[in-house]
């Protein structure tokens, strides 16, 4: 397991992990929200690498993922924004996040040999599960980057013993059946299904999807241990694209009332 | 057919791959879904109920077998082999894509499902989904891409008038590509009730099996009609290919009888060195998209480019794993016709044997008509006509810069 998220579960607290595209807006705007979104104290960033076509994704991360790039992102531009987080912070645990062909097509060692190098901690690749993941588990195994796996409310028990088998760093639960930023998450299904995750993992579990707000967050945390939210980050940067200033400073007071919302 | 270690009968494997292509690729909340499709098409696949029933609707309802056509003139005029046109045209709805949809919609009724989506791009798919839903009675939402919609309005109203709700899909490229990626979030957000009826041989395992099985009686009659009205197999088989569906059923039941040569044709565009295409194989590489591993048109960070083809059943950046398989066995010869000689095929076939093909097969024409005249009169082409034209009348008109 990756030494930084392992370290981050040490405590008990719940913890905040946000998503936002990376290269959305912008290379340079896109570091600023990053530095904003780990200032006000997010626990673990999830990255989007954006892709053409995100079909997990609801419109607002399908348009982040398409200005990300119209504005020339590629692989490189978030390596370079994960090795800016890093030259500033050690410790908190970096997960990129994304679609299989990119990474493919980048060719899977030259991936992870990248990732490794710059300190990334995680991956999660939507459409890829244990059935076709061996040989990219395999090289992240071998350098101690965490696979993160999905599990969603129609998961069949036999699946989830294939998905906990070779899980590392944390589940991931997806609170609906559907894609991101649309519904809301089902409180009631997830407060009966993380038990019965947890008899086939010790791993911390993180809830994602249709995660809106303070409230939300607080909600998932008496069950989680920790939730994830995304599109409404991405939502103020959508808002706010000719306004940066603005757009940094919803962003701060956002994330500071999703932290308050992990500790209520 | 029997199997044995070298039969191409034996692909696709447990894990739904053909050689390198195929496979399963969806996101975790689809599995139990397409798990579940799987395993009761792996039991109607020898139940000879299932099979009954298919047979009784593909002969009562959509009109098969479909003729197989000695296309005379044009064999006369090539002078070279004899030319033979599988009429899937005709079948009920204009095209091969309901032989797919009859097959699918009896499965979903098997696992009672209650909600039929499917993407569609010529509309063909969409009319043949709306068709069959109409039949047995259940509600269908078919996503078409904004462009599609607008230069397939014959076919948008008839799906209307079927019954169905179309889905405009605004992003992307606004066609099949992106059609496809909102039906695939319509079914994971409901997963509960809906079937997503795929319209092409390609997406997650089983869909390339399923469908290339359901369109392999365009071969099977084949083979029974070409002995009875010449007594032998025939030397060339041509088909169009956009996701491969159609060529599929033709070659399927003769990919064993290796003397048999097979020609499949992407659709050019513009040219292939125009960047302006749809051809997968020529201009693509492998990568993985809408569930399977196959060949893609991807730029160099692997991100899925736009197609580009005068035909919109063509007009997409993949092609189902099976031809990828074939691609790289050699087995089937791939090659590109432009829009431009598509156009010339289609009038000329207009013209020369009182046949209005869809844009589809206007692209296999092309290719025939390159071929036949340096093949010898002893031998046979068999090409699928895929598909009729009534539905591209307009965008021929447009492309003739004919006012009708």
């Amino acid at each position: 397991m990756s030494s930084r998220i392992k370290e981050v579960f040490k405590n008990s607290s719940k913890k905040l992990v946000t998503f936002v595209t990376g290269g959305d807006p912008d290379y340079k705007t896109s570091k600023e929200i990053l530095d904003k979104i780990i200032e006000k104290g997010a626990s673990i960033i999830e990255i989007g690498m954006p892709f053409s076509d995100p079909m997990a994704d609801g419109p607002t991360i399908q348009l982040a993922s398409k200005r990300a790039i119209d504005n020339d992102t590629n692989l490189e531009t978030i390596f370079k924004i994960c090795n800016h987080i890093r030259e500033k912070n050690l410790s908190i645990p970096i997960v990129l996040m994304g679609y299989y062909n990119v990474i493919l097509h980048y060719g899977i060692k030259n991936f992870v040999d990248k990732i490794n190098s710059i300190g990334v901690d995680g991956l999660i690749i939507v459409d890829l599960q244990p059935e076709e993941d061996q040989e990219l588990y395999d090289n992240l195994k071998s350098k101690k980057i965490d696979l993160i796996r999905l599990i969603t409310p129609n998961t069949t028990s036999k699946r989830l013993s294939t998905i906990t088998n070779q899980a590392s760093g944390f589940l991931y639960y997806v609170t609906i059946t559907g894609i991101t930023g649309q519904k809301s998450a089902d409180i009631k299904e997830l407060k009966k299904i993380i038990p019965n995750i947890r008899k086939y993992s010790q791993l911390p579990i993180i809830a994602g999807f249709g995660i809106k707000d303070k409230k939300d967050v607080s909600e998932i945390c008496k069950t989680a241990d920790g939730a994830v939210v995304g599109s409404s980050i991405v939502k103020i940067i959508e808002n706010n694209l000719n306004n940066k200033k603005q757009m940094m400073n919803e962003i701060g007071f956002f994330i500071e009332e999703l932290k308050k919302g992990t500790k209520e | 057919m029997v199997q044995n270690k070298n039969s191409y009968s034996q692909w696709p494997n447990e894990k739904g791959y053909f050689g390198d292509f195929g496979g399963r690729y969806v996101s975790e909340t689809l599995m139990p879904l397409i798990e579940e499709v799987e395993q009761v098409y792996n039991s109607v696949r020898n139940d000879s109920k299932f099979q009954k029933e298919f047979d009784y609707y593909l002969r009562n309802y959509v009109g098969r077998p479909s003729p197989l056509f000695f296309a005379e003139r044009i064999t006369e005029d090539l002078g070279g082999a004899k030319i033979y046109f599988k009429r899937d045209e005709l079948n009920h709805t204009g095209a091969h894509k309901i032989n797919n949809c009859m097959g699918q919609i009896l499965l979903a009724k098997r696992m009672g499902k209650k909600r039929i989506i499917a993407e569609t791009g010529a509309g063909q798919h969409g009319v043949a989904t709306a068709t069959v839903c109409a039949l047995f009675g259940l509600p269908c939402i078919i996503y078409m891409g904004e462009k599609d919609i607008e230069r397939q309005s014959p076919n948008v109203f008839r799906m209307k008038l079927l019954g169905a709700e179309i889905k405009s899909v605004s992003n992307g490229s606004k066609s099949l590509k992106d059609a496809m990626n909102e039906a695939l979030r319509d079914w994971v957000t409901n997963v509960q009730d809906t079937f997503y009826i795929i319209g092409t041989a390609a997406g997650p395992h089983p869909y390339p099996s399923m469908v290339r099985d359901f369109q392999s009686v365009i071969g099977k009659e084949v083979r029974s009609q070409i002995m009875v009205q010449e007594n032998k197999l025939p030397d060339l088989l041509i088909a169009c290919i956009g996701g491969g569906s159609n060529a599929l059923g033709l070659f399927y039941d003769f990919l064993d009888d290796k003397e048999i040569k097979m020609l499949a044709v992407e659709a050019a565009g513009l040219g292939l060195s125009s960047g302006k295409h749809a051809a997968s194989l020529s201009g693509g590489k492998p990568g993985v998209l809408h569930g399977n591993k196959t060949y893609l048109l991807q730029n160099q960070d692997g991100q899925i480019e736009e197609a580009h083809s005068i035909s919109a059943g063509l007009d997409y950046p993949g092609i189902g794993p099976e031809h990828s398989f074939l691609f790289e066995q050699k087995r089937v010869k791939y090659v590109s016709a432009t829009d431009y000689e598509a156009l010339e095929a289609f009038k000329y076939c207009c013209k020369t044997e009182g046949i209005i093909p869809a844009l589809e097969p206007a692209h296999a024409l092309a290719a025939l008509i390159k071929i036949a005249p340096t093949m010898s009169k002893d031998e046979i082409i068999v090409m699928n006509m895929c598909g009729r034209g009534d539905k591209d009348i307009f965008t021929v008109a447009d492309a003739l810069k004919i006012k009708i």
